[in-house]
C-alpha cells in the first residue's frame, strides 16, 4: 500500500466537510492578494495577459470550492437550471467567500445569453488602487475566475469576463447549449 | 495598505478558506513557473519577505505594542498576538535554546495547508515557506535579523508543524538614504 495510507499522512481524509469556524483577518489576505499580482505582474506584458493569469487562478480556487460548497449549502444536490445555479453564485457562493451576498445579479436586456453579477466594492479590490496608466485592470478577474470554474464544472460552460461598470460587474456569457437546454427543461 | 479611515483597532476577519485556496493556487501556479521545488522555496519565502515589511506597520498600528525588551517578549508577541491577529491560532513557543536565542513555534493547526497533501514528485517543497519570508521582513524591519525555517511540517508526515527561530543580530539603525 502507498505509504500516505499508512503513515496518516493523510489525516485531511479524516476531518469532517462540515463548516470551519476557522478565520483569518482581511489585511493578511490583502498582501496576500496583493503578492499575487505583483508575481502575476513580473511575467507579463499587458494589462489582458495579467487578467487572464488572475482568472487562471481563480479557476483553481473555484473548482477546488464547489464540490464542498454543494456538499455544505445544498446537501449535495446540484442545480440543473440557470436561474439557479446563479442565485446558488450570488448567495451561497458568495457568502462563503466573502461573509455576504453579491449586491446584485441581472439579466442582459438583449440577450438571453448573458447576466451579470455586480458588486460594487469587491473584496479583492478593497486595498488595490489602480493606476492610471492601467484603468482597464481590474483585480475581480480572479473572481470572475472562481465563478467560470464553478458554473463550468456544474454543467453550464460560460465565459466570465470582468468591467468596471457600477462598482464591479462580473458579465456571465453562457454557451449556446446551456440556453438551449434550459429551454428544453422549462418546456417540460 | 490600510487608508487611515477603515484602519479599526479590531482588524476585520473572513472566512480562512478563501485565502487558503488563494494560497494553493498561487504555489501550484509556482511549481509550474520554475523548475524545482527549490526555486519555489524561494520565491515563496521572497514573496513572504515583502507581505512581512509591509506587514509590520499593519501589525504595530493595530496592536498598539511598543518594543520589547528582549527575544522572549518577542516570540510571546510573535506567538500570542500576530498569529492570531492574522491567522487566528496561536502556536506555543517552545525548545529554547540555552542561550535564549532560539525558539521554535508549533503550529498545531497551520491554515495554509487545509485541503492539502503533497504529491510525490515535489517531497522538497516546502509548501509553507511563505510564513518564514513574513516572520525574516516583519522582524528586519524592527531591527531584528532572525534565521526562520521549518523544522517539522505535518505535510511531510511529521506530527506537529514547527518553525525554528534563530536571533542573528540587532541590525543598526540606518536611516535609507532620502528618507527624513
Amino acid at each position: 500500500m502507498e505509504a500516505r495510507f499508512t503513515r496518516g499522512k493523510s489525516a485531511i481524509l479524516e476531518r469532517p466537510l462540515s463548516r470551519p469556524k476557522t478565520e483569518v483577518s482581511v489585511s493578511a489576505f490583502a498582501l496576500l492578494f496583493s503578492e499575487v499580482v505583483q508575481y502575476c505582474q513580473s511575467r507579463v506584458y499587458s494589462v489582458s495577459e495579467l487578467q487572464a493569469r488572475l482568472a487562471e487562478l481563480g479557476q483553481r480556487v473555484g473548482a477546488s470550492l464547489l464540490d464542498v460548497l454543494v456538499l455544505r449549502e445544498k446537501n449535495g444536490k446540484r442545480e440543473t437550471k440557470v436561474l439557479n445555479i446563479l442565485l446558488f453564485i450570488k448567495v451561497s457562493v458568495w457568502r462563503s467567500l466573502f461573509g455576504k451576498e453579491a449586491d446584485k445579479l441581472e439579466q442582459a436586456n438583449d440577450d438571453d445569453k448573458t447576466y451579470y453579477i455586480i458588486e460594487k466594492e469587491p473584496l479583492v479590490n478593497t486595498y488595490i488602487s489602480v493606476p492610471k496608466e492601467n484603468s482597464t485592470l481590474n483585480c475581480a478577474a480572479f473572481t470572475g475566475g472562481i465563478i467560470e470554474a464553478i458554473l463550468t464544472h456544474s454543467g453550464f460552460p460560460a465565459k466570465v469576463t470582468v468591467h468596471w461598470h457600477k462598482g464591479t460587474t462580473l458579465m456571465i456569457k453562457f454557451d449556446e447549449a446551456v440556453i438551449t437546454r434550459d429551454k428544453v427543461l422549462e418546456g417540460r | 495598505m490600510s487608508r487611515q479611515a477603515n484602519r479599526a483597532t479590531d482588524s476585520k476577519k473572513m472566512n480562512s478558506e478563501l485565502f487558503t485556496l488563494t494560497y494553493g493556487a498561487l504555489v501550484t501556479q509556482l511549481c509550474k513557473d520554475y523548475e524545482n521545488d527549490e526555486e519555489v522555496n524561494k520565491q515563496l519565502d521572497k514573496m513572504g519577505y515583502n507581505i512581512g515589511v509591509r506587514l509590520i506597520e499593519d501589525f504595530l498600528a493595530r496592536s498598539s505594542i511598543g518594543r520589547c525588551q528582549d527575544f522572549r517578549e518577542t516570540a510571546d508577541v510573535i506567538a500570542k498576538v500576530a498569529f492570531k491577529m492574522y491567522l487566528g491560532i496561536t502556536p506555543s513557543v517552545t525548545n529554547w535554546s540555552p542561550a535564549g536565542d532560539e525558539f521554535s513555534l508549533i503550529l498545531e493547526n497551520n491554515p495554509l495547508v487545509d485541503f492539502v497533501e503533497l504529491p510525490d514528485n515535489h517531497s522538497t517543497l516546502i509548501y509553507s515557506n511563505l510564513l518564514c519570508g513574513v516572520l525574516r521582513g516583519a522582524l528586519e524591519m524592527v531591527q531584528m535579523a532572525v534565521d526562520v525555517k521549518f523544522a517539522q511540517d505535518t505535510l511531510r508526515g511529521d506530527s506537529v508543524t514547527e518553525i525554528r527561530m534563530k536571533f542573528i543580530k540587532r541590525i543598526e539603525e540606518n536611516l535609507p538614504a532620502g528618507d527624513e
